[in-house]
């Protein structure tokens, strides 16, 4: 019971955690709440599946053509799309939906709205402690923890991520010091697809693939973004695993209610912005505050 | 008072091409009836009709007030399955159940205002969009008592006759726009609200320092939008016959958004030309799923919203609005698009 619930929180939140990554450093750098995160990770899905099982290539071709492919894809629907009506926020706001809503008809209408399922990359099992663990959970926990290093280190020792922080904090100044902001947006869209990718390709073994997957990560993830703080990079990975823990426990604690764990994780939430209205570790910016 | 009437028509009306399109429009949806009453063409028409009350209420509680809600389907569906609870445990008829799911749905606005209060946009946004989301993770954990994933059937209709519903629906959504219209008419001499929700959404600070409490207008914006909002949901369950978890969806949430940001945004009449266009026309195009076009409806609406996004990002019909009518740069007075000069104080336009 114990050992289920420790793999599965940091299974589950290791994948949460790449996605509120991405999705509340774009949030934090460009102001988009952008609601076609999760979409990306669903064609990123789809892609693996599509080239797995219906080309039969292997898995790692399939992952070096789909990840490049996907960001790609992320950056030029952030400078088609988004970038041009960047002033008008509902307008970005709906704009993502519309995006996120194509993703999913597209996919309905070429895979149909069946459920679908790919071979585990790794098979087999691992003795860790006396317990037996999935080798694909491993590979999940793995790569987490390399790729949000990574992150951490672009965003803290290089001038990238001095940039990318620069226009987090303020736009204007960063352009006078001459730092192209439009060019650290696409940047920063880049990462964060590539992120939401990268958890797409090392979950899909695991979560079926169907074309509605990425309504259900995408709650879980705007619930982790709220309750770390928008724009948080620490926050965003702990609350992921907070939300993660909650939603693992309920499921496996109380099997015939599991619908109930949207309702915790989000309980969760509501919980902390009584309390604390800025989220764990969040930035309250000036013109935000009440 | 006929006099008073005439020139209301002669001088509020006939020179103003926007507020002739909006009569004849109306006109138009009245006579319907008379013209064809096949059923399918008066089911869309009236399930149109309450999604524009859907639409205009989250206008005025987002647009106006800017408490921009993304979880406006949790006042819709909490109505509506008070409205099949209502029926299926108490056997309440039609005239009982609407207005105690309406009152409900205000009540869940009081209460979703709680924690509102304290937060601003995004947060905010992110907070309302989960209310709904943990209402249907109730509704799917308690199955026997609310049906799970297939709803309640069986709720009666509201008149015997499709003409009648037709009716009654077009009635109610042109009373509530009108309602809604007349609220947030920032020129207003005899209503404020209008006026102070502008105000707050620009800047709250500067409305709190100009001697207006905040608090209660937020709260007064939450329940005429959660009142309108439980209506329309009340009497879209009478109409469909049936509840579902789809009406408390994060996609039934985002419908309201949509039809409002592709009419306009801040407009009552921007949600009204959304739905009419979205909804009714591309149902009609669509032959009820006969033709490609009904096939992939989602996917054409997206695309369309993505072009008029593009082009025109304050809306359709402000960006119509603002092709046949001019506003005088001295008076304000509308204008239409003929003339050179205002028609009150002669001063040239542009």
């Amino acid at each position: 019971m114990i050992e289920q619930i420790i793999i599965g929180t940091l299974v589950t939140g290791g994948v949460y955690a790449l996605l509120a990554v991405g999705f509340s450093l774009i949030f934090g750098n460009a102001r988009v709440i952008n609601m076609a995160h999760t979409g990306f990770f669903m064609l990123a899905a789809y892609g693996l599946y599509y080239f797995i099982r219906r080309l039969g290539l292997g898995a790692a071709p399939a992952i070096v053509i789909i990840v490049p492919a996907v960001t790609l894809l992320g950056i030029l629907a952030y400078r088609f799309l988004i970038n041009p009506i960047r002033e008008h926020h509902a307008a970005v706001l709906l704009m993502t939906v519309a995006i996120v809503l194509v993703f999913q008809e597209s996919m309905t209408a070429v895979f149909s709205s069946k459920y679908w399922s790919i071979p585990s990359l790794i098979p087999g099992f691992t003795d860790i402690l006396g317990v037996s663990v999935l080798n694909q959970h491993l590979l999940v926990l793995g790569v987490v923890v390399a790729v949000i290093a990574a992150v951490w280190l672009i965003l803290a020792r290089t001038k990238l991520g001095i940039a990318l922080r620069a226009t987090a904090q303020d736009a204007e100044i960063a352009t006078l010091m001459g730092i192209s902001v439009p060019r650290t947006l696409m940047i920063t869209m880049g990462i964060a697809t590539f992120l939401a990718a990268v958890a797409a390709v090392v979950v899909a073994p695991i979560w079926t693939i169907y074309p509605a997957m990425w309504a259900g990560p995408l709650v879980m993830v705007l619930v982790v973004v709220v309750l770390g703080g928008l724009g948080s990079f620490k926050g965003s990975i702990i609350g992921a695993f907070i939300i993660a823990l909650v939603q693992v426990s309920v499921a496996i604690l109380m099997p015939s209610y599991s619908y109930l764990k949207v309702v915790f994780a989000i309980l969760a939430m509501v919980i902390v912005l009584i309390v604390r209205p800025g989220g764990l570790f969040g930035v309250m910016f000036e013109e935000e505050r009440l | 008072m006929l006099r008073r009437l005439f020139k209301d028509f002669r001088f509020g009306l006939l020179p103003v091409p926007g507020r002739i399109i909006a009569i004849v429009f109306f006109i138009v949806l009245f006579i319907i009836p008379l013209i064809n009453d096949s059923k399918y063409t008066l089911f869309v028409l009236t399930t149109g009709s309450l999604l524009v009350i859907f639409a205009v209420s989250w206008d005025l509680l987002s647009g106006y007030s800017g408490q921009v809600n993304f979880g406006h389907a949790l006042f819709f569906g909490v109505s509506a399955y008070t409205v099949a609870l209502l029926h299926k445990y108490f056997e309440l008829q039609p005239w009982a159940t609407i207005p105690i799911a309406t009152l409900v749905a205000v009540g869940i606005g009081v209460v979703t205002c709680i924690p509102a209060l304290r937060l601003r946009v995004p947060y905010l946004s992110l907070l309302t969009m989960s209310f709904p989301l943990m209402l249907l993770g109730l509704v799917m954990a308690f199955k026997d008592w609310t049906g799970g994933e297939f709803g309640i059937p069986g709720i009666p209709p509201l008149a015997a006759t499709h003409v009648g519903e037709y009716y009654i629906c077009l009635i109610v959504m042109t009373v509530s726009v009108l309602i809604m219209w007349k609220l947030t008419d920032a020129g207003s001499k005899y209503i404020r609200t209008g006026l102070i929700f502008h105000a707050i959404r620009e800047d709250e600070i500067a409305a709190r320092a100009s001697g207006i409490n905040t608090i209660n207008y937020k709260i007064l914006a939450f329940i005429i939008g959660g009142f309108f909002c439980g209506l329309a949901g009340a009497l879209y369950a009478h109409v469909l016959g049936t509840v579902s978890i789809s009406y408390l969806s994060m996609t039934m949430s985002f419908r309201a958004i949509i039809y409002v940001v592709f009419g306009g945004i801040v407009s009552i009449y921007g949600p009204v030309v959304g739905v009419y266009t979205l909804q009714v026309l591309l149902q009609f195009a669509g032959q009820a799923g006969q033709n490609f076009l009904g096939q992939n409806q989602i996917l054409i609406m997206s695309v369309i919203v993505i072009l008029v996004l593009l082009f025109m990002p304050e809306g359709v019909a402000v960006w119509i609005r603002d092709k046949i009518e001019r506003e005088c740069p001295r008076c304000k007075l509308t204008n239409g698009f003929w003339r050179k000069e205002c028609r009150a104080c002669s001063a040239p336009l542009r």
